[in-house]
């Protein structure tokens, strides 16, 4: 599938109708969700043929993307019950065959090395601070061959150091930074549009054989 | 919900040391087709485990697989048919996921496991 079908797919999805504030969930556009799976799997290959888990799913559309390019597996997980509802709508209507679990991503129990890769746009902390790191503890320790996240581009020195020496990656690298339009949607934004810029990270965990 | 997930979920509940498998309850299950996957299965077959994937699959109502499993019999066509339906092709739609422990029942609704902690859990 090329770059412009796949964001075109994706611009199709419904997004948050009333996005809630304390989960800070702003919506991954078609432009960054397609541009982070079809790398992952153009110049990595960690989508097709893939077990691939989407964290903090929201409604959907990074694990709608890696249905839409191959993985075999896709599991998407969410804490809020109104999001996941709209994701399976999104994944009905492409006939894409998604689990979805409703959980907190970091009190979920996993078993065994089976998720080969995680892909998230986690909460970026604004609202309760480290909470992207925290998905990335957890992420690092479910996938056993890569992960794809998304975190602000003034935390970069930040998230590598920790990556690399608290979470034990075994690398860390930006493949590029995007501007993340976030349209005022809360009370708390004082502008019409908040553009930040956002680093799309790839990081390879420690082991790939690990059990967690 | 997939046998897949079920293989690798497990309770999470603190104070539970063998949260795994979960146990199944199952009020309606669907099938549905998808290709299938040779080097996915072959890949899966070293990582799933055997014992609570035959367990799952017998709770959802297929008895096909073999109880005992190994990778020889990756080579069967019949084998690897049987295999990925159980994996890939049965979901649990209604019923509930049940603590090997304590018993704890996380709900199953549309096919979309409600895994949330209370409180007094994490």
């Amino acid at each position: 599938m090329k770059l412009k079908q796949l964001e075109g797919l994706l611009g199709g999805l419904q997004q948050f109708p009333q996005p809630k504030e304390e989960l800070e969930q702003y919506p991954t556009g078609p432009h960054i969700a397609s541009r982070m799976l079809f790398t992952a799997e153009n110049s990595f290959e960690d989508v097709s043929n893939k077990v691939v888990a989407d964290f903090g799913c929201g409604c959907g559309t990074l694990g709608v993307a890696a249905a839409l390019l191959g993985a075999e597996h896709v599991l998407s997980i969410d804490i809020d019950p109104e999001s996941l509802e709209i994701a399976s709508v999104n994944a009905e209507e492409l006939e894409l065959d998604i689990d979805f679990i409703r959980s907190n991503v970091l009190e979920l129990g996993w078993r065994g090395p089976i998720v080969d890769t995680v892909i998230m746009n986690p909460p970026f902390g604004t609202r309760k601070k480290g909470a992207d790191m925290d998905f990335l503890s957890v992420a690092l320790k479910v996938a056993s061959q890569a992960v794809y996240s998304l975190h602000k581009t003034s935390t970069r020195d930040h998230v590598k150091r920790t990556a690399l020496r608290s979470f034990n990656a075994s690398s860390a690298e930006v493949i590029c930074e995007l501007r993340f339009d976030v349209p005022k949607m809360y009370k708390f934004h004082k502008k019409k549009e908040v553009d930040i810029a956002v680093d799309l990270w790839r990081f390879v965990p420690a082991s790939h054989q690990r059990s967690t | 919900m997939r046998l897949l997930t079920h293989n690798m979920l497990s309770s999470n509940i603190k104070g539970v040391v063998n949260g795994f498998p979960l146990r199944i309850e199952v009020e309606k299950v669907v099938e549905k087709t998808v290709e299938m996957n040779g080097e996915f299965l072959k890949k899966m077959f070293e990582k799933v485990d055997w014992k609570a994937l035959i367990d799952a699959s017998r709770a959802m109502g297929y008895t096909e697989l073999p109880e005992e499993a190994d990778s020889s019999m990756l080579d069967s066509d019949e084998f690897l048919n049987r295999f990925h339906h159980a994996l890939l092709e049965i979901h649990l739609e209604e019923g509930a996921l049940v603590c090997p422990e304590t018993g704890r029942r996380f709900p199953v609704n549309k096919g979309i496991p409600n895994m949330l902690l209370h409180e007094d859990e994490v």
